[in-house]
């Protein structure tokens, strides 16, 4: 079993894993306490104009995504913090005309487009060297701003409000979390690909929140789940020969479930228990 | 000590989508003031406070703070928002909330100093919930919670306190106690409270203003029942019990 390890297509995938785990570990958790998953879920399915992008232009698609994932969140984030649109309504429309330009542009591209659907649901077998490289400058460029701006983002996230009030400058510390966020789904886009992104974004950071009441446990906490579930996930794809992205997906959400299952039986018995020392 | 102007409201209006919330609003909050100002729901009190920390620009008149526009000078302001609105289940200590307090000190800098942990500490003291200082927020009682926010207010060295409803989440036996720590704190900063319980803040509170879209302020406790009938647009009746004064509704 362990021969495939041997294999450079294995080794890749294993970096990838490890590198997505590390940034949605981390940025999984403000996503899941600052409540922004529907924002972040609009966000990775815009980038999928800047595949388009890169495809018409005839440039790597991630780099086509990263830049239009960075403007469509800074752009997100404008529309629903300076003009009166309710924020779903404005997430909404900018989630789906993202996905509606990738479409014209992959259209208006000359040829085929072959390996569209890894973009769309991942394929952690396939990363390019080059995306790999991307990955991990993205992971240190995300692990730096947050170890620089740890405190405003705590803020920020408990009590925008208070912050603002107390001269924290909130606004923009959400337009950089946003950013962070952007930077995030390009790094996950090849391992489970734009549309399962959401998943690796919330599961780890809400399994580890039910292990600890700190944001830094939970961070850490959230990178090594990630880190068993994208590596669980490509041996389990591996072996009985299943879309990758989509079995790390499914493997995270039934140990997610597990988890919630566990936890609350504990909580009865618990409550059981001193029902049964109180009578 | 000379009382300093904090808080200057000159002809504030206010409208939310053309439905005036505040109207012709004048308000001067002086150094040494415990001021309550009752009202109804609705009747505008929360968007009053925040048009003096300058999170709501009115649509006209003028705010200033310390003689500064309120987005300069609320840092002087320690704000304790309307109660509840926070996420129970966040991860944060009672000490990190009340380190927040510290950030016109320490700044983004990602460490705090010995003198921040030791006026976090000090603010937790003063409001006797020193021992919680490394439980979860959401563990807490109403009434505790509400203690670390005023803790958190107070590591802000404020000049004001500004408190939106804050009885609401508070048992009726915790009240008593919690009008006896502004009680202490009102001697080193001026307090606002706004509150609908007519009976509870006027036992404590030095001066008291009734808001209902219009503010009547009276410069004192004394308020008649016309003025309070106005206020609520309903009948009002005022009962004293000894030295304690004591405003009860009457028809509602």
């Amino acid at each position: 079993m362990l021969d495939v390890l041997q294999y450079q297509f294995m080794q890749n995938a294993l970096l990838a894993g490890l590198l997505a785990a590390i940034a949605c570990g981390i940025v999984g958790v403000y996503v899941v306490v600052k409540k922004v998953v529907f924002i972040s879920g609009g966000i990775a399915h815009a980038s999928f104009g800047g595949i388009g992008l890169g495809y018409l232009v005839g440039i790597n698609p991630v780099l086509g995504a990263m830049v239009f994932t960075v403007a469509s969140s800074l752009g997100i984030g404008l529309v629903t913090r300076r003009t009166r649109l309710p924020e779903d309504t404005a997430i909404g429309i900018l989630w789906a005309m993202g996905m509606a330009l990738g479409i014209i542009f992959i259209g208006l591209a000359p040829g085929y487009a072959p390996d569209l659907f890894s973009y769309l649901f991942g394929n952690i077998l396939t990363v390019p060297f080059f995306d790999l490289m991307l990955m991990l400058v993205l992971d240190v460029v995300i692990i730096m701003l947050v170890a620089l701006l740890y405190k405003g983002f705590l803020y920020l996230s408990f009590d925008e409000e208070f912050s603002t009030v107390s001269g924290v400058p909130t606004e923009r510390l959400y337009f950089i979390l946003l950013c962070l966020i952007a930077l995030t789904v390009v790094v996950l886009i090849r391992v489970v690909g734009i549309i399962l992104v959401i998943a690796l974004l919330t599961i780890p950071a809400a399994l580890a929140r039910q292990f600890t009441h700190s944001l830094k446990n939970m961070m850490l906490l959230a990178i090594l789940a990630g880190v068993i579930f994208t590596f669980s996930g490509l041996w389990i794809s591996y072996v009985l020969n299943l879309a990758s992205g989509a079995t790390i997906i499914l493997v995270s959400g039934t140990v997610l479930f597990i988890s919630f299952g566990i936890n609350k039986l504990r909580h009865r018995t618990r409550e059981h228990d001193r029902d049964a020392s109180a009578a | 000590m000379k009382a300093e102007e904090l808080v200057r409201l000159e002809n504030i209006w206010v409208d939310y989508d053309s439905i005036p919330v505040l109207e012709a609003i004048n308000l001067s909050v002086e150094s040494n003031d415990f001021l309550g100002i009752i009202g109804p729901n609705g009747g505008g009190k929360t968007t009053l406070l925040k048009v003096i920390l300058g999170l709501i620009k009115p649509n006209r008149g003028r705010v200033t703070v310390l003689g500064m526009p309120p987005e300069r000078g609320r840092k002087h302001i320690g704000y304790i928002s309307q109660f509840n609105l926070f996420d129970h289940d966040f991860p944060i200590s009672v000490f990190e909330v009340v380190l927040m307090g510290r950030y016109k000190r320490s700044g983004l800098l990602p460490r705090y100093t010995e003198e921040d942990r030791k006026a976090a500490t000090e603010a937790l003291d003063t409001v006797e919930m020193l021992d919680y200082k490394d439980r979860q927020i959401g563990r807490l009682s109403g009434g505790e919670q509400q203690r670390v926010f005023i803790a958190r207010a107070l590591a802000t060295d404020p000049k004001l306190l500004l408190l939106d409803e804050p009885t609401a989440s508070i048992d009726t036996n915790m009240q008593a106690e919690f009008y006896e720590l502004l009680d202490r704190l009102k001697e080193n900063m001026a307090i606002v409270l706004v509150s609908h319980d007519v009976s509870a803040v006027s036992i404590y509170v030095s001066e008291i203003a009734c808001l209902n879209h219009q503010l009547f302020y009276h410069g004192s406790k004394e308020v008649s029942a016309e003025e309070l009938e106005k206020t609520y647009r309903c009948p009002v009746q005022l009962i004293a019990h000894g030295t304690v004064p004591h405003r009860v509704l009457r028809e509602h």
